[in-house]
């Protein structure tokens, strides 16, 4: 399982890449190795939403099991994936990468201290 | 009744169990309720079951046995033999839901040519495997629309000849959502599309028209449904599928949605049930679909296949956050109107259309030459239309009765100002005699 | 081999069905309402009979073979029930009749109700739900209302346990509940701490299946019962599993307040390959009030000489309409038929046969399964597909395999409270002969699971169609075999 650790991680499976005052939000290996081919994905917010934290941002769907993706953080939407939904088999492929969801630009950046890091966020997929 | 077990083979089996007696396996059940004594009658055999349902049976009079002029959602066709045929086979008939593809070909491959069909019919892109019955497929419209706006637009405006059933199913089904808005029941029943334009606004989820209408009647939505799509709303036509063997289809009008009741399609009147409800869409609404879809697919030898598909919809996978909780639909009904469908064809649907059609208008062609009576309906209708009688309804069928006639629907039960109004529905059932004789029976209430 | 289409079998101008000529003068079709093209097959008869015989023989059946499937109740659908069902008498009744015709049906629609209400212990039916989700649907609805009747606004959870259908939640959910769930405690019960720790005045009310989704019979459901009702909740009954309790215990004698029926799981209405099922729904004294219209009732009470005239009657303060009509008529006639069959005796004999079957099944297959909750069941049971010595064989590869056999496999992972669930529901019609078959092939397919898994792994071996692509299916979405502008 990678878990990269440039990373943030939230208890849900979704990661934070932070650039200055900027996040990118997707889901991990682990999420998508649960889920098995993921045939769907919906993004459901727009750019310029002002949105709270664990506000549902995206849908992930495989023939077997669907979940709801959720902001780790507060924030202004500043850009999504638009490709993703016609190539949702990234995020099984490249789920750190080209399965990246939304970015947003942060409204407290003390938010990401509640986080886990990568090795935190490896214990927990173990338990 | 029905169980095999001789006495020998069940202390067999409680030996093996590890019990005395079968009393002994129902220990966690509180002792002193265990074992209640139910008054009901003592078991009949075949025999004497059959006996009392011949008698049930018998004590009604039914539109085999009277000439029926009465629909308003429920029509009397022919059923082929055929349809019968096909679904009393036990490997249909007692089947389950195909969640295990391999051993469930025959009625996945039924629900895809059935989805199929509907498509085409109604001219839109996709079909679901079906629903309850017109009503609750039509409340299931105003479910998806709720949920494509995410909750965002709260207003649902209801054409008032949408049938009634139609509309109270649409409020209990909508009650459990916050700040609803149900739109159009102030209208003028015989309200034109124009009257419901007006209606429009930003905040409008989803238009619900029906076609033909309550009353019969058959109006072109499409600027409707074009002025609907500029205020971003959806439409969805409850339709008569029946009809639509020869009228313009709610895809070719622009319609978001296609919903309707499918006993126009060979199923037996039965008092109400078990009938069919349809749902189909266009292809971008697909994921928005509540219930059952099946796919084409194929095995790792390249052998085609069907499977039920986008399941991670549904309420077993994604429980409280589905859209809807259906489950267990309607797949026999579905099966008989496969077999109906395929059987009539292209040529026996539009004969059928047609044969609807042409008796319905020769029917009022005549009732307006009756004295006290008027054709209310102004064409075009389809195979019903509203006549305002002389007397009241009730009385009047009363004494068709008499005439061994099933008369038309009073459409004072729902709308007050409709009181002495009566819907006419007429199939390919009724003959030109019985049409006539309709009109004589009519002509003597007056006189009488 | 693959059965062609519909469509692919068409051949153009083949006409199947004719009506008889129009005996009346025509008028021209309205102009510009008429559609351009008809796209539906043309075919003979002989076409569409061979056609669907040939996918009916695709298909496994209860009829054709011993159909196992947890919480399903696969039991044989007398063959008497069809016939009666299709009595010109109820097959041509129109629904919207004057009820002075139709007394033959309203009779026995009144009937039933008071039977499936003694049958219970509950206080009012209404039969119009089309089907269990419908009737949970329907119940849920009469909580709202009758909370919300009370001026009680604050009651918005509905407490579920992790065992429920997914159906529970869905159902909360569209009636506007949140759900907060319950876990099972170790001997399969609902855990009293746990449901102790989320009861107080926001809880509207319980949904509980009993006996739950493991096939046991909760040894607390009174405590449980009464543990919401002091917390002034009410307590909802999912009827999916009241095969265990004909006879044996009525729920509304337990204190549930609400429950559904499934007329297509307890009395024997055939499934139909996923429909049409029929989910009636009784109620206690106090909620009768609430009952969806329209019930069945007497509109004028009969004397000596003549019957009372039944009617239809609208509760004072009902949820409203479920769906149009009456509900599914045809299943209630051979629910009713199946219930005059049996009497008092009978229907107790179809519980406890049931749950011999079960014991039985689970006697002799706990040696080489794990049970995790292992102690006497009703009419189900669940254990794990999945043996120590054989790390890659799962429950898909047990269920797939049995179909080499010829049985269809048991409902599989599912209840989700147990790892690699395989949920066995005998029924009560089968055999003793039929049951040892069952043991038997699933004791040698758990040694084939150590000697060669493979043969598991790619199993089914002699169906029509092997393990189909479901990811190619969800990600292609071809929905229809055929559509004019897309050819």
């Amino acid at each position: 399982m990678n878990i990269p650790t440039n990373l943030k991680y939230t208890n849900t499976d979704e990661w934070v890449l932070v650039d200055g005052n900027t996040a990118t939000i997707g889901v991990t290996d682990h999420a998508q190795e649960q889920l098995s081919d993921v045939v769907f994905v919906e993004i459901t917010v727009n750019v310029g939403d002002k949105l709270a934290k664990k506000t549902t941002i995206a849908t992930v769907e495989s023939v077997k099991a669907a979940a709801d993706v959720n902001l780790p953080v507060s924030g202004k939407v500043i850009a999504i994936n638009e490709d993703l939904p016609q190539t949702p088999e990234l995020v099984n492929t490249d789920p750190y990468g080209k399965a990246w969801m939304i970015k947003v630009e942060l409204d407290n950046p003390a938010e990401l201290d509640a986080l886990m890091d990568a090795a935190g966020y490896e214990k927990h997929t173990k338990e | 009744m029905f169980t095999p077990h001789t006495d020998s083979e069940r202390e067999e089996m409680l030996r093996v169990i590890g019990v005395r007696k079968l009393d002994d396996l129902f220990a966690d059940v509180p002792i002193k309720l265990r074992f209640p004594n139910l008054e009901l009658p003592p078991a009949f055999t075949e025999i004497e079951a059959r006996m009392q349902m011949e008698e049930l049976a018998g004590a009604n009079e039914t539109a085999h046995d009277l000439a029926c002029f009465l629909g308003a959602g429920a029509y009397y066709h022919y059923t082929p033999a055929a349809v019968d045929a096909i679904i009393r086979r036990g490997e249909f008939l007692t089947a389950y839901t195909p969640y295990q593809p391999e051993v469930s070909q025959g009625t996945l491959q039924a629900v895809f040519e059935f989805q199929s069909l509907i498509a085409n019919l109604t001219g839109m892109d996709v079909s679901n495997a079906s629903h309850y019955d017109g009503a609750t497929a039509t409340a299931e419209a105003a479910v998806m629309a709720y949920h494509h706006f995410r909750g965002k637009r709260t207003r649902f405006i209801l054409s008032p000849s949408l049938n009634p059933q139609y509309r109270e199913v649409v409020k209990t089904y909508m009650g459990g959502y916050e700040n609803i808005n149900l739109a159009g029941e102030n209208l003028d029943p015989l309200c034109q599309p124009d009257d419901l334009a007006s209606l429009l606004d930003d905040n409008t989820a989803l238009l619900i028209v029906q076609y033909p209408d309550f009353f019969g009647r058959i109006f072109d939505f499409t600027a409707l449904i074009e002025k609907a799509h500029q205020f971003g709303a959806l439409v969805a036509v409850a339709v008569n599928p029946m009809s639509l063997g020869v009228l313009k289809t709610p895809g070719a009008m622009g319609a978001d949605i296609a919903v309707g009741e499918g006993q126009s399609l060979g199923l037996p009147l039965s008092f109400g049930g078990p009938y069919l409800g349809f749902f189909a869409t266009k292809k971008e609404y697909v994921r928005k679909i509540a219930g059952r879809l099946v796919g084409e697919t194929a095995d790792a030898e390249g052998r085609r296949g069907y499977v039920l598909t986008l399941t991670a919809r549904e309420q077993h996978i994604r429980r409280e956050k589905a859209t809807s909780n259906i489950c267990t639909n309607q797949g026999l009904m579905a099966l008989a109107t496969t077999v109906y469908m395929s059987l009539l064809g292209k040529h026996g649907l539009k004969q059928l259309a047609n044969l609807c059609y042409q008796k319905a208008h020769y029917a009022a062609e005549q009732i307006s030459k009756l004295d006290g009576y008027s054709v209310v309906s102004q064409r075009p209708f389809f195979h019903e239309f509203v006549v305002k009688c002389p007397k009241p309804v009730d009385e009047i069928n009363w004494h068709l009765l008499d005439h061994d006639i099933l008369g038309g629907y009073d459409l004072g039960q729902d709308y007050p100002s409709l009181a002495g109004h009566m819907l006419i529905a007429v199939t390919e059932m009724v003959s030109k005699d019985e049409i006539d004789a309709l009109c004589e029976a009519l002509e003597e209430v007056n006189n009488g | 081999m693959a059965e062609p289409t519909i469509y692919e079998i068409s051949s153009q101008d083949r006409i199947g069905f004719r009506f008889p000529a129009c005996d009346v003068p025509e008028t021209a079709l309205p102009e510009g309402l008429i559609r351009d093209e008809l796209p539906m097959p043309e075919v003979s008869e002989l076409d569409v009979i061979r056609h669907f015989t040939n996918l009916s023989r695709l298909n496994y059946s209860i009829d054709s073979g011993y159909y196992p499937l947890g919480s399903c109740t696969m039991k044989y659908n007398p063959k008497i029930n069809e016939e009666v069902a299709r009595l010109p008498g109820f097959a041509f009744s129109h629904p919207l009749q004057p009820v002075e015709t139709v007394q033959g049906n309203l009779a026995m629609m009144y009937e039933l109700q008071l039977w499936l209400a003694e049958i219970c212990g509950m206080a009012g039916v209404t039969l119009q739900p089309a089907a269990g989700a419908q009737g949970e649907y329907t119940g849920v609805l009469i909580i709202r209302a009758y909370h919300h009747s009370r001026g009680d606004l604050k009651r918005t959870k509905m407490l579920i346990p992790d065992s429920a259908h997914g159906t529970n939640p869905a159902t909360s959910a569209m009636s506007g509940f949140e759900v907060v769930g319950i876990t099972t405690d170790a001997t399969g019960n609902v855990d009293l701490d746990a449901l102790k720790a989320v009861l107080d005045d926001t809880v509207a009310g319980l949904m509980l299946t009993n006996p739950n989704t493991l096939g046991l019979f909760d040894q607390n459901v009174e405590e449980v019962i009464r543990l919401v009702h002091e917390a002034g909740g009410l307590v909802y009954g999912d009827g999916a599993n009241l095969n265990a309790l004909l006879g044996i215990v009525r729920p509304g004698d337990l204190g549930f307040d609400i429950m559904h029926f499934n007329l297509h799981k307890t009395f024997s209405t055939p499934h139909g390959g996923g429909g049409p099922g029929s989910g009636p729904v009784g109620v206690a004294k106090h909620l009768v009030d609430f009952l969806p219209f329209p019930l069945v009732g007497i509109i004028e009470e009969g004397d000596e000489e003549t019957p009372p005239l039944y009617g239809f009657v609208r509760p004072e303060k009902t949820i409203g309409r479920m769906k149009s009509f009456h509900g599914q008529f045809g299943m209630m006639v051979r629910a009713y038929n199946y219930i005059s069959m049996h009497g008092p005796d009978g229907l107790r004999d179809i519980a406890e046969s049931a749950v011999l079957n079960a014991n039985y099944l689970l006697a002799r297959l706990r040696n080489t399964y794990n049970v995790p909750f292992d102690r006497i069941c009703m009419h189900e049971f669940v254990m794990e597909g999945h043996l120590d010595d054989a790390p890659d064989v799962h429950a898909l590869d047990i269920a797939k395999r049995l179909m080499d056999y010829d049985f269809h496999p048991p409902t599989n992972y599912f209840p989700l409270i147990v790892h690699e669930a395989l949920m066995i529901e005998p029924t009560e019609t089968e055999n003793k002969q039929t049951l040892d078959r069952f043991a038997d092939v699933l004791i040698k397919i758990a040694e084939e699971a150590r000697t060669n898994p493979d043969l598991l792994h790619t199993a089914p071996h002699h169906t029509p169609v092997g393990r189909l692509d479901e990811v190619r299916a969800a990600k292609e979405l071809v929905l229809c075999c055929w559509l004019p502008d897309k050819i």
